[in-house]
């Protein structure tokens, strides 16, 4: 008797499984940003003729790299589960201690160049230093990572306003020429910055989706409990997500300080708010679990050029930068909301 | 809040409700999970509602309770077809579910828990004080004398339940369910239950009584209606069924046919796990066992004895104060699941979605989770996971979408996609922490044959279960736990409901 309704109910799942593998094709959570990006461009485009030009759009893309490094390390961070608030003024204080580094090596070490390494070395060993310190005390310590990282948005800031005494650190003139390039340079007609942005997306796409850590970044933001119960060493892997966001500042940071070649209690102001809503942007749940780093830099990209198109044109002001990215972000977040 | 609904309860304001059920069926996406049930049940009456896990009882009594919607069928309620908007609706109608988990809120009191939703007002401020003095009143009718302003944290498990059942009385409870109310009681706790069980019938309130103890549904139920697979299967005067009939009625084939017939273990010199006195402080106390290769050894007790607590020690999930773990006659010091994994130790948690599966996740990436440095050099090959799931599904007969997420497979797939995950690494001893619950019939026969396989690879295996029928079915030795000991360690051939009963709850004399 049990056995009589056996074929119906094979016959329901397959149709049961064709429409859901179309719908997967027009996943709005991952087709979303990209949609949104090119009515941006489109609108962009219409409203000022500088716009489409190759110049500006290099700049926009400059612009992005450092938010956009940062973002792929805090896309690992958010997969997990976690957050980290302190990235921005985790930048100032690197690039506070970077320039102070380098302009005590400027005297003794004659090659302005090894300097510049030196430094470069230095915000990068920093910057992982630091995220270390945090996965230490969320993991070990179990702490929320929103109270810890709280916490270090101001010591951090504090800390670089403390050693700038309120004013600027300023790079040592004789450096300058040395690290200008950095920025400044060009290779086969791309901005420097914008490689190391490419390299970076690249690099974390391999991580998130072709690596055991990246797999295992999931499974811990999917679920932590089955993750632990599952052997997987959540503990290192939380550790290394922050550590991994830690380098990525240090590497956004040392892109950007030869641009203005000074720190100041502003610099890195409001990152934390662009880099968590490239993030989000970008189709990363912010409970944890999925995410991706394509839509990440999409999203990364779309903030900033929304702030180019503010810069351009006249219709709104460009002090509410901030004012419309807060409104993306609440925007994207209530259409990506799940139904209960 | 419907008009209609006062009136009843004004005209009637203590008879039971007359249900008839009539066509239900249930689906939960793709899954269907109730098929056209059908029965009726009658004021005055205990109904014990009998069926194994996944049989579909909690889901059918959900939708009468106004938790869920059908997704066809009609419910008529003394005559009338009934669409509850939800449980609040259904309660307004005298239809109280007393859940598994009991459903109170841990920080607020006894009476602000009783009248959680329902506060009684004066002006704009709560009336605490009538609050009171009525919850008092509602708690002293079902025997319970404590104060009802102590907080729901400080409460014993059974006097929880009584703070439920009198919730449900000052609601004017005409149908009242109750789902594995004695799960947690000691035997003097289930005498009082019983008692106001009785009670509450002879003053006319429907009641329907689901539980597993076949022998409290024997001594407190007016008939019993079996459900197997999510469909209405048999009702029966009480009575006139035997114990062994209602069993058989359950899993729909004779006991016999279930099992693997049972092998002898051969002899080991060293006992593949060897566990001495090991402490999880607060949950089990100085637990000495060993386990031999072959050999499927069984761990049986109430909820609360400390079995899943014990396994999640000796794995280093909760902190270990004392003893010795052995594997393979070599002392291990376990203190992740990755160690115990490294040693050849792993265990399946009875909580599947919390514990066992990423639901979320493809089924390819929960059953590599474990093992993911066999598949990357350095890189993931999606190629050599998808060969491993191929084979997982082919070898553990794991029916649905391989492309899909695990929460697209029914429970007894999703269980045989758990168990794969956790056999992935190859283990030696592999522990399984209720095995079959929420599969259905045909599942839990291939999961059984499943363990019997492993034992006969010359692996250990451990199952913990709740199922009395499946430990004496599938087990070489059987422990049992109460109150965080071991009571007592039984041979296949003593093992029995009765004596593995007496042993969980402490009432077990010499014979």
């Amino acid at each position: 008797m049990p056995s009589a309704p056996t074929p119906a109910t094979e016959v329901r799942t397959d149709a049961a499984a064709a429409p859901r593998k179309a719908s997967r094709r027009f996943d709005p959570h991952r087709f979303g940003p990209l949609l949104g990006l090119a009515l941006l461009l489109v609108v962009g485009t219409a409203l000022n003729p500088d716009f489409a030009t190759w110049d500006n759009l290099m700049n926009v893309l400059t612009r992005t790299a450092f938010i956009g490094i940062i973002s792929i390390g805090m896309c690992f961070v958010i997969i997990s589960g976690g957050i980290d608030l302190s990235v921005g003024s985790m930048a100032a204080l690197i690039a506070g201690g970077m320039i102070l580094v380098m302009n005590a090596l400027a005297g003794s070490i004659a090659s302005p160049v090894a300097v510049v390494a030196i430094g470069m070395v230095f915000a990068v060993t920093l910057g992982g230093g630091f995220g270390l310190m945090h996965g230490y005390l969320i993991t070990r310590g179990r702490i929320e990572p929103f109270i810890v990282t709280l916490g270090t948005l101001g010591i951090f800031r504090a800390v670089l306003t403390w050693l700038a005494d309120g004013g600027a650190i300023t790079l040592d003139n004789s450096l300058s020429d040395a690290y200008g390039p950095v920025y400044y340079a060009s290779l086969l007609g791309i901005p420097i910055p914008v490689w190391v942005f490419i390299l970076a997306a690249v690099a974390g796409a391999v991580l998130l989706n072709r690596t055991p850590f990246g797999r295992y970044v999931q499974a811990i933001g999917s679920n932590e409990q089955v993750a632990r119960f599952a052997a997987v060493d959540v503990d290192g892997v939380k550790l290394l997500t922050y550590g991994l966001l830690g380098v990525c500042v240090g590497i956004a940071t040392l892109l950007y300080v030869p641009r203005l070649g000074s720190a100041s209690p502003t610099t890195g102001l409001l990152w934390e708010l662009e880099a968590i809503a490239a993030v989000i942007v970008g189709g990363t749940s912010f409970k944890g679990g999925e995410g991706r780093i394509a839509g990440t830099i999409i999203g990364a990209v779309l903030l900033s050029v929304i702030s180019n198109i503010l810069n351009l044109t006249s219709i709104i002001s460009v002090y509410l930068n901030a004012a419309v990215q807060g409104c993306v972000i609440i925007a994207v977040a209530f259409l990506q909301r799940r139904r209960p | 809040m419907n008009p209609q609904n006062a009136d009843l309860r004004n005209a009637n304001p203590r008879s039971g409700l007359h249900v008839a059920f009539d066509g239900i069926t249930k689906d939960f996406g793709a899954v269907r999970v109730l098929h056209g049930v059908g029965f009726d049940l009658h004021p005055g009456r205990v109904h014990g509602l009998l069926g194994e896990n996944g049989a579909g009882k909690s889901t059918l009594m959900k939708i009468l309770a106004g938790y869920h919607a059908p997704t066809a069928g009609t419910i008529r309620i003394d005559g009338q077809p009934t669409r509850f908007a939800g449980s609040r609706d259904a309660e307004e109608r005298g239809i109280v579910l007393i859940h598994q988990e009991l459903n109170l809120a841990d920080d607020l009191t006894v009476a602000q828990n009783m009248f959680l939703g329902h506060e009684l007002r004066r002006g704009w401020l709560l009336d605490d004080r009538a609050m009171r003095v009525q919850a008092a009143q509602a708690l002293r009718q079902v025997g319970f004398d404590g104060d009802p302003d102590t907080k729901v944290r400080d409460l014993i498990v059974a006097e929880k339940q009584l703070v439920e059942i009198a919730k449900a009385q000052l609601r004017h409870a005409r149908l009242l369910i109750m789902d594995e109310p004695t799960a947690s009681l000691t035997p003097s706790e289930c005498e009082r239950l019983f008692g106001l069980i009785a009670r509450l019938r002879d003053d006319g309130v429907t009641i329907v009584y689901i539980s597993h103890k076949l022998d409290e549904v024997e001594r407190i139920t007016d008939e019993v209606i079996v459900m197997r697979d999510g469909r209405f299967v048999a009702r029966a005067p009480t009575a006139e069924t035997s114990r062994r009939r209602m069993a058989t009625l359950m899993v729909g084939r004779e006991l016999t046919d279930m099992f693997p017939e049972k092998r002898t273990v051969p002899p080991s010199a060293t006992p593949l796990m060897a566990v001495r006195d090991v402490t999880v402080p607060g949950w089990a106390e100085g637990v000495s066992f060993d386990l031999h290769p072959g050999e499927i050894l069984g761990f049986a007790g109430l909820v609360g004895a400390g079995r899943t607590e014990l396994f999640e020690g000796i794995l280093g999930l909760r902190p270990r104060s004392a003893g010795r773990i052995e594997l393979n006659g070599k002392a291990v010091r376990l203190r992740t699941p990755r160690e115990a994994m490294r040693h050849g130790l792993t265990y399946l948690s009875e909580d599947r979605k919390g514990k066992g599966l990423h639901t979320s996740m493809r089924l390819r990436d929960n059953l590599t989770l474990m093992t993911l440095r066999h598949h990357a050099h350095p890189l993931l090959s999606h190629a050599s996971e998808d060969a491993a799931l191929a084979r997982a599904v082919t070898a553990f007969g794991i029916r649905g979408d391989p492309g899909g997420t695990a929460a697209s497979l029914s429970g007894g797939n999703q269980q045989k996609l758990a168990i794969a995950k956790f056999l992935e690494p190859d283990p030696r001893v592999f522990v399984l922490d209720e095995p079959t619950r929420g599969v259905d019939v045909g599942a839990k026969r291939d999961i059984y044959f499943l363990i019997e396989r492993l034992a006969a690879e010359r692996r250990g295996v451990i199952v913990i279960s709740s199922e009395l029928i499946e430990l004496i079915g599938l087990c070489h030795r059987v422990i049992v736990m109460r109150g965080r000991r071991v009571t007592a360690t039984l041979p296949a051939d003593r093992l029995s409901e009765e004596e593995l009963i007496a042993h969980a709850i402490g009432t077990h004399t010499r014979h």
